[in-house]
């Protein structure tokens, strides 16, 4: 077959397509948001009934596909790694029922946070819930891994977890397809009781799951994609994980000199280690995130062989690995011809023009700075976030999806006044709701704006969850009716805006006020899609 | 027969629909290719990069190491310079030469001109302008790329082809006037050879 050119999400997305998928479960976030938005426009998914509609979170995604996987089909749930942490209950939890029809769960890791609040590695949550991961290196690995997978997984019984890196996810290159197979059909687990977790059953698929670490490390060592090409050079050997061993075949375009070990598959395989380490002088390790193999090789006392990577400095600590930077691990350094030109500004992203949220934060700050100076506003992760820069320095905090309205809480429940929250529809729905049952629990006096866009913007533009119905859901959660305020954020209303934030503000109770006007970036695609 | 290619502008400038047509060449011509974009929260108005690699052989990295690059295509001028260090010594520099102000401290036209002044292999012309003697602004991407045809080692009637197939299902018009402009970039950079 001919190669296709795809993005590493799109990669993964046609390869869950072949391998017969029945459903994928998500959350949009970068870099991950592209493997379902490949699903929901491939002509197959209509035509064959594949599942592929937004979940509201990660946890919720995580569970469905769980729920998929116990009727024996095939699911696939994906995240960017923050959203790990949201679905890990589930996550870790499904590794101790185990797996009936196949399940892979990608996490789209972001090393040099280009659009993220930390540089977490996945391949720790893949270690924790002791299950095989794969780490693909390009495009055609991370299709290969996806459409074998499926397979692999419902063999060993296990979910399995695919760790991308935004470089890989948002990079494209050619793919070869493989043959198109059919779903499964609904079957059960023979065990009636698998996936029921009592503690007496619990214990039992633990020892169990223990039991098939021995045959996981068998089958990294017999994988396709970890790979030990010799070299002549044994003063050192390198271990080179994912799409770090791209980097470091940049500088050896006619081979390398020293013994590599190619790593996609984990947990990492004993027989080619050990092979690398009897015969090298030391070990150096490359790895995309966190230094995830490199402390394992090392140890914590660093008694053995000496391993160089990133937790000596042969690598930088933090940040994503380049060619330069695996250049200069190896003894090499990439000359500038030209340097960089000192007049040459920072041009950060900012709201766009006309943009809803920009008339939300322009009263905001007006009546906050000028009525009340000793404020505070708890916001959260959207586009709304860029409230924090210029023109506006509106906002004191963004932690993690939900945290605004929680966070208000808590520095109300302290005896702060006046204590505010900012947050966006979608994350509303994903993770504000539980916490704003909280405030009205504790009759605790916050102001919460839901600046509601009725889209999934920042990501760019899914559906949002909550669309049309969080009136319904703040009164049904118990906020009072006559304190949930809808506004429409244009200029002409400021006003109006200025005297419904300063009511609410002097409420001594929960209110939430909604300025609600659509993305422009939807409603001009809409626009553009209705003309054509 | 190897090609780095660095493709920059600001967020909601499209420098995406310039590496559509350069990778859909390249494929054409059976060559190896691997392009990192940028997505996600820069796209908002932010410096926005794209790393664009062809080859006849096996490419390793989709990053392009400092100093290797051998063309850089802008569609906006200082974005041009933010990857001056990526450039090699013989590489060039492709650019549109009308500023996108939305930063306060955007650099004054001299300084821009004095900067540009350093780089020995250029071509700055104005796209927009072009664009609309052609027939619409919307073509602003087309004569850059046009203009890039001397540098990118890959022939023009492939490249009008591309063109043709990505515009095709737009109607005849509008293929028409996406050729035109490629050839009124490529006009603008061939004159500057001589």
């Amino acid at each position: 077959m001919s190669k296709i050119l795809f993005l590493g999400d799109e990669a993964i997305a046609q390869a869950a397509l072949d391998a017969g998928l029945s459903g994928v479960y998500a959350y949009p976030g970068t870099p991950s948001t592209e493997i379902t938005e490949f699903i929901q426009g491939a002509p197959i998914t209509a035509e064959k009934k594949i599942h592929s509609r937004w979940c509201t979170n990660e946890k919720t995604a995580m569970e469905a596909a769980l729920g998929m996987s116990f009727v024996g089909k095939r699911a696939l749930v994906c995240m960017k790694h923050v959203g790990m942490n949201v679905a890990a209950d589930c996550f870790i939890n499904s590794a101790i029922t185990g797996a009936n029809g196949g399940i892979i769960v990608v996490a789209a890791d972001d090393p040099s946070m280009h659009s993220s609040q930390n540089e977490q590695d996945s391949r720790f949550y893949g270690d924790f819930a002791m299950i095989p991961f794969f780490e693909p290196s390009n495009q055609q690995e991370a299709y290969d891994m996806v459409y074998n997978g499926f397979e692999f997984s419902e063999k060993i019984g296990e979910p399995i977890l695919l760790r991308m890196v935004t470089r890989l996810a948002h990079s494209r290159s050619g793919v070869e397809r493989k043959e198109q197979k059919p779903q499964n059909e609904i079957s059960f687990s023979m065990d009636p009781r698998q996936f029921v977790l009592l503690p007496a059953i619990a214990r039992q698929h633990n020892k169990e799951l223990i039991l098939k670490m021995d045959d996981f490390v068998k089958a990294s060592e017999e994988s396709p994609f970890n790979k030990y090409i010799d070299g002549p050079n044994k003063k050192m050997g390198i271990v080179a994980c994912g799409i770090g061993y791209n980097y470091l075949m940049e500088n050896y375009p006619e081979g390398c000199e020293y013994p590599v070990l190619k790593i996609g598959q984990y947990p990492l395989p004993k027989k080619q280690l050990m092979k690398l380490v009897k015969e090298c002088d030391s070990i150096l390790v490359i790895e995309d995130g966190q230094p995830f193999v490199e402390k394992q090789l090392n140890g914590y006392l660093s008694l053995g062989i000496k391993v160089k990577g990133r937790m000596d400095g042969t690598l930088p600590r933090d940040g994503e690995l380049n060619p330069d930077s695996v250049a200069r691990a190896v003894g090499r350094e990439n000359k500038q011809d030209f340097p960089a030109s000192p007049i040459v500004e920072v041009r950060p992203p900012a709201l766009c023009q006309g943009c809803g949220h920009r008339d939300m934060y322009t009263v905001l700050t007006e009546v906050l700075n000028n009525e009340y100076p000793t404020h505070k506003v708890f916001s959260d992760i959207g586009c709304y976030t860029l409230g924090a820069g210029a023109p506006f320095y509106a906002i004191n905090s963004c932690v993690d999806m939900g945290a605004s309205i929680t966070m208000a809480k808590g520095a109300a429940d302290g005896g702060f006044f006046p204590s505010v929250a900012v947050i966006g529809d979608s994350t509303f729905t994903h993770s504000g709701m539980t916490g704003l049952l909280d405030c009205v629990n504790s009759e605790v006096n916050v102001t919460i704006i839901i600046s509601d866009n009725e889209t999934t913007a920042m990501t760019g533009g899914q559906d949002s969850a909550g669309t049309g119905k969080l009136e319904a859901i703040c009164s049904g959660i118990g906020v009072d009716p006559k304190h949930i305020r809808v506004v429409v954020p244009l200029k002409k209303n400021y006003e109006e805006m200025k005297q419904i934030l300063r009511d609410e503000i002097n409420y001594n109770g929960v209110s939430v006020i909604i300025p609600r006007r659509e993305c422009i970036q939807t409603l001009a695609r809409k626009k553009k899609q209705a003309k054509s | 027969m190897k090609k780095d290619i660095i493709l920059a502008g600001v967020g909601g400038q499209g420098i995406l629909s310039i590496a559509t047509v350069i990778g859909k060449t390249a494929l054409k011509k059976g060559l190896y290719m691997k392009q990192a974009e940028v997505h996600g929260m820069s796209q908002r108005g932010g410096d926005v990069q794209s790393n664009l690699r062809i080859s006849d052989s096996p490419i390793a990295s989709d990053l392009i190491p400092t100093g290797k690059c051998d063309l850089i295509i802008s569609l906006e001028p200082m974005e041009s310079l933010r990857y001056l260090p990526f450039l090699n010594k013989e590489g060039w520099l492709v650019t549109n030469e009308t500023p996108l102000i939305n930063i306060p401290k955007y650099p004054s036209e001299e300084d821009l001109k004095k900067a540009m002044e350093k780089v020995p292999h250029k071509v700055i012309l104005d796209v927009d302008n072009i664009a609309k003697e052609v027939g619409s602004a919307r073509v602003a991407n087309i004569v850059l790329l046009g203009a890039t045809i001397p540098f990118l080692g890959i022939d023009y009637d492939t490249m009008k082809q591309s063109v043709r197939e990505i515009f095709e299902r737009k109607g005849e018009t509008i293929v028409e006037m996406n050729l035109k402009a490629l050839a009124a970039g490529k006009e603008i950079a061939d004159k500057h050879l001589q």
